[in-house]
């Protein structure tokens, strides 16, 4: 039917939004991955088999634990957050809407404030390992379940399953036989989504790991940075790379089996208020285990910045303000300089993630940069950050101690974000609006201003919101390129880590509680612009 | 004037469009009658610009409009499920057009308070569109369709979405309107007696042709085959003749004595009784009585038929 359908877009505008992120993502995606291919497999002069690095026991103890750990995590996390995912999908209960909100307020936390929040939380002794790393990992991913499963649970009909009762099946056999089957292309996507989070972990691994506990991610770093074995980072970033691919691959294949064809009800017909005294049992003990396992590791989080000795001060935060040690900056500018480069980040991230939305959304959609737009999601931030490094480090690509390079990576990261809040919007926008406009007057240019920007406009601000809040957060590109002298607020707490004492320490926990208070107002900020609800983000 | 001529348009090798050709006199509304599926609206498509045909032209007042983007073509289209602009409030609807005609403000509130009050929805225009029944979204499509005063007003399945009682009022509104601006339309629809009500001539169309054009009266008298006849409610058809069953008269047969044929159902249409009576000497035949003592399942009829109801349709395409 589109074959001959008569465009009504401007053939300037499709030009840009095609040009643009792939001139962007040519320069500071491709590049980078091309530099560490180059990296991985040459040395000297020719070229060199990577089977030392690929044998090497340590390479295979590396990707075995990240394998496992992987999995162990996203278990953990489907146990956790299931409750409350069944509860939000088929109650109303005041306060529904906020508990949707709060509960992304993990998520979208940055790792070293997660990662701080268990230190604080987990007793001396069991603080570092791979059971505080399930935990952080859970905590983390808890939101991804919830509103993935608990949004598709909401609009499963509940007649399916009353029909299946009216023909005799039990509560048990409903479950198991309508809801679970109906239920798994969600619980596939969100279970894949956890894993490769888990998979992909940095900041959590790096700092409640310990000696012995990398993930193929933490030890890029380790090889780049501390050992500075530039080949075999290069080497272990490409078998990240393929580790992603095969788990995307399988995914996408498995949801493709998976998908059921069926009608999706709206929130309002399939929502009612838990009537027995059981139902509203079920539903606190949830929301209410929930709060407990999300809140307490921030509660004392908060509790150990104040802690001095025996009492309570706020000496580690009039701390914040001095110069120390520990940087080459007091913490306050780190806290400036982390919102100057996250506003920055979320600028470009939204003009290249917004144009980009509109390349992949139209009719005859590039389904090419769609998957490539999705790619730096899998070739996760270390390598990307790394990738930088040894890319842009000679005349005229030489960058690395520029400022702006830091928001452009930051912007990378959080770009396939963007597009994913920005694209379903514009695909949503019934074509038959554009054409109505036109037949009224309105000239490409104007179709677009009229139509397209006023729906999409509120998406934008999400996603810009979004940017800011994951670029605020962003640690592991970060922790390449920020400058000493110009550290960001996740770099700064890292620092403070690394040092002894209980000053160090406190004001890392002081600096993780500033951190964690401006991600949640600005995700508080999305959530009020954001409206009614599409996809789980 | 707007005149189709020899439109054709191909998906994926399939027709949708075959040769169809269609004149429409300014102030005429014609409309497309036709069962789902046999390209009314790719015509109007075409019509608007919105699909370009792989052949044959649109022309426009001695213009044609191939080179015409949609936007300057000065045809309104009201959508089948109006396509309203949910952003924008009903004024923002209504007055949409006026703005990219680059009318002057007081010019767009005076026309677009006079719209409203038209379409009976004066007082709405701050009203959210989500806000509106099915009915009102309709009447704000109209309007907003009607607003920058297109030469041309093409209307898809409008009255599709709503229920019985709501299409015959707005049925009468519409015609109303349409008399009163003397609009010059292309109406689809699947429902004859939205096409009888509304068009000056009808077009009707199958499998991407257009079959047959011509008054409501000239239509019923002489469908041009036994399809059209059927699509139009004719049910007595069969041997390359039809019979309208206003045609065919019934009378009880006397007592004890066996008639043409014996009345098998009986079913009531507004103000006729479709009587379906099965014959001695083999077939059905379909009778329309309007009187309230009409026969009853099970009674004796003789059947009489007035020849002026009878029509054969290798007359009418030779003629």
């Amino acid at each position: 039917m589109d074959a001959d359908r008569a465009p009504l877009s401007g053939r300037g505008f499709r030009a840009v939004s095609y040009g643009v992120p792939l001139a962007f993502l040519g320069l500071f995606f491709v590049y980078p991955l091309a530099a560490i291919l180059e990296r991985g497999l040459r040395s000297g002069g020719g070229l060199a088999s990577p089977v030392d690095v690929l044998t090497d026991p340590l390479t295979r103890e590396v990707v075995w634990f990240t394998v496992w750990q992987a999995v162990a995590s996203t278990a953990l996390t489907l146990a956790v957050a299931l409750p409350a995912a069944y509860v939000l999908g088929r109650y109303a209960f005041p306060g529904r809407g906020l508990v949707r909100a709060l509960v992304v307020v993990p998520f979208v936390l940055p790792t070293v404030v997660v990662a701080l929040a268990f230190l604080a939380i987990l007793p001396d002794g069991i603080e570092r390992g791979w059971a505080s790393i399930l935990v952080a990992h859970a905590f983390f991913n808890v939101a991804v379940v919830v509103r993935v499963v608990g949004t598709f649970w909401a609009g499963l009909d509940p007649r399916v399953s009353e029909a299946a009762a009216t023909l005799g099946a039990g509560p048990w056999r409903r479950l198991r036989e309508v809801t679970l089957p109906l239920l798994a292309p969600s619980l596939a996507a969100a279970a894949a989504v956890v894993f490769l989070f888990s998979f992909t972990s940095f900041g959590i691994v790096l700092i409640l790991g310990g000696p012995g506990y990398a993930t193929i991610e933490a030890e890029i770093y380790n090889q780049a940075v501390r050992i500075f074995d530039l080949r075999a980072a290069a080497v272990l970033s490409l078998v990240q790379l393929a580790c992603v691919a095969v788990t995307v691959w399988v995914t996408l294949r498995v949801e493709a089996r998976l998908s059921v064809a069926g009608h999706l009800r709206s929130e309002a017909e399939v929502l009612r208020r838990p009537g027995t005294a059981r139902e509203r049992a079920v539903v606190v003990a949830s929301l209410g285990g929930l709060a407990l396992f999300l809140g307490l590791p921030l509660a004392v989080l908060v509790e150990r910045s104040l802690a001095v000795g025996d009492g309570y001060s706020l000496e580690a935060y009039r701390a914040l303000g001095r110069p120390t040690s520990a940087l080459l900056a007091t913490p306050w500018e780190a806290v400036l300089n982390s919102v100057i480069y996250a506003a920055a980040a979320a600028a470009i991230a939204v003009v290249v993630g917004g144009l980009a939305a509109f390349a992949v959304a139209a009719p005859r959609g590039s389904r090419l940069l769609d998957g490539l737009l999705m790619l730096p999601l899998g070739a996760s931030a270390v390598m990307l950050g790394f990738g930088f490094v040894i890319a842009f480090d000679e005349p005229p690509l030489d960058f690395r101690a520029s400022r702006w390079i830091v928001p452009v990576v930051q912007a990378l990261v959080a770009l396939p974000f963007v597009v994913r809040i920005v694209a379903p919007t514009l695909r949503a926008i019934d074509e038959r609006q554009r054409e109505a406009a036109a037949l009224l007057g309105a000239s490409p240019g104007r179709v677009l201003r009229e139509i397209d920007l006023p729906i999409v406009g509120r998406a934008l601000a999400v996603g810009a919101g979004f940017a800011f809040a994951i670029s605020l957060g962003e640690f592991g590109a970060t922790v390449f390129l920020a400058r000493p002298d110009n550290p960001t607020l996740p770099v700064a707490i890292f620092r403070f880590l690394g040092r002894p004492g209980e000053l160090n320490a406190g004001q890392a926990y002081a600096l993780a509680v500033v951190l964690m208070a401006v991600t949640a107002l600005s995700v508080f900020l999305v959530e009020r612009v954001r409206g009614p609800r599409r996809g789980w983000i | 004037m707007l005149r189709v001529e020899d439109v054709t348009v191909a998906f994926a090798g399939k027709p949708a469009l075959d040769g169809v050709s269609l004149e429409v006199a300014d102030g005429e509304v014609v409309t497309i009658l036709g069962p789902s599926g046999s390209g009314k609206t790719t015509l109007l498509r075409v019509i608007a610009g919105l699909q370009r045909p792989s052949s044959g032209r649109v022309v426009l007042d001695g213009v044609d409009l191939a080179p015409v983007p949609p936007h300057r073509r000065g045809i309104g289209l009201v959508f089948q499920d109006h396509a309203l602009f949910h952003h924008r409030d009903v004024w923002g609807n209504v007055a949409f057009g006026l703005r990219m005609q680059g009318a002057a403000a007081p010019e767009i509130e005076q026309r677009v308070e006079r719209l409203l009050a038209l379409v009976g929805l004066a007082g709405y225009e701050r009203r959210s569109v989500a806000t509106l029944s099915g009915g009102e979204q309709q009447r704000v499509a109209l309007a907003r369709a009607l607003a920058p005063e297109p030469r041309v007003l093409l209307l898809d399945e409008p009255l599709g979405s709503l229920d019985r009682r709501l299409r015959d009022r707005l049925l009468d509104e519409l015609e109303g309107i349409f008399d009163a601006l003397s609009v010059t339309a292309v109406y689809v629809t699947h429902d004859q007696a939205e096409a009888f009500a509304l068009g000056d001539r009808v077009a009707v169309m199958r499998d991407g042709r257009i079959v047959q054009t011509g008054t409501a009266d000239e239509l019923w008298a002489a469908p041009v085959d036994e399809d059209v006849a059927r699509f139009l409610g004719l049910a007595n058809v069969d041997d390359g003749r039809v019979v309208r069953p206003e045609a065919v008269l019934l009378r009880r047969a006397a007592e004890d004595r066996a008639g043409d044929g014996v009345v098998e159902s009986t079913s009531r249409h507004g103000p006729t009784v479709h009587v379906v009576v099965r014959l001695h000497g083999g077939g059905r035949i379909v009778s329309a009585v309007t009187s309230l003592d009409h026969p009853r399942p099970g009674d004796e009829v003789d059947v009489e038929i007035d020849p002026a109801g009878m029509s054969t349709f290798a007359d009418n395409a030779s003629s």
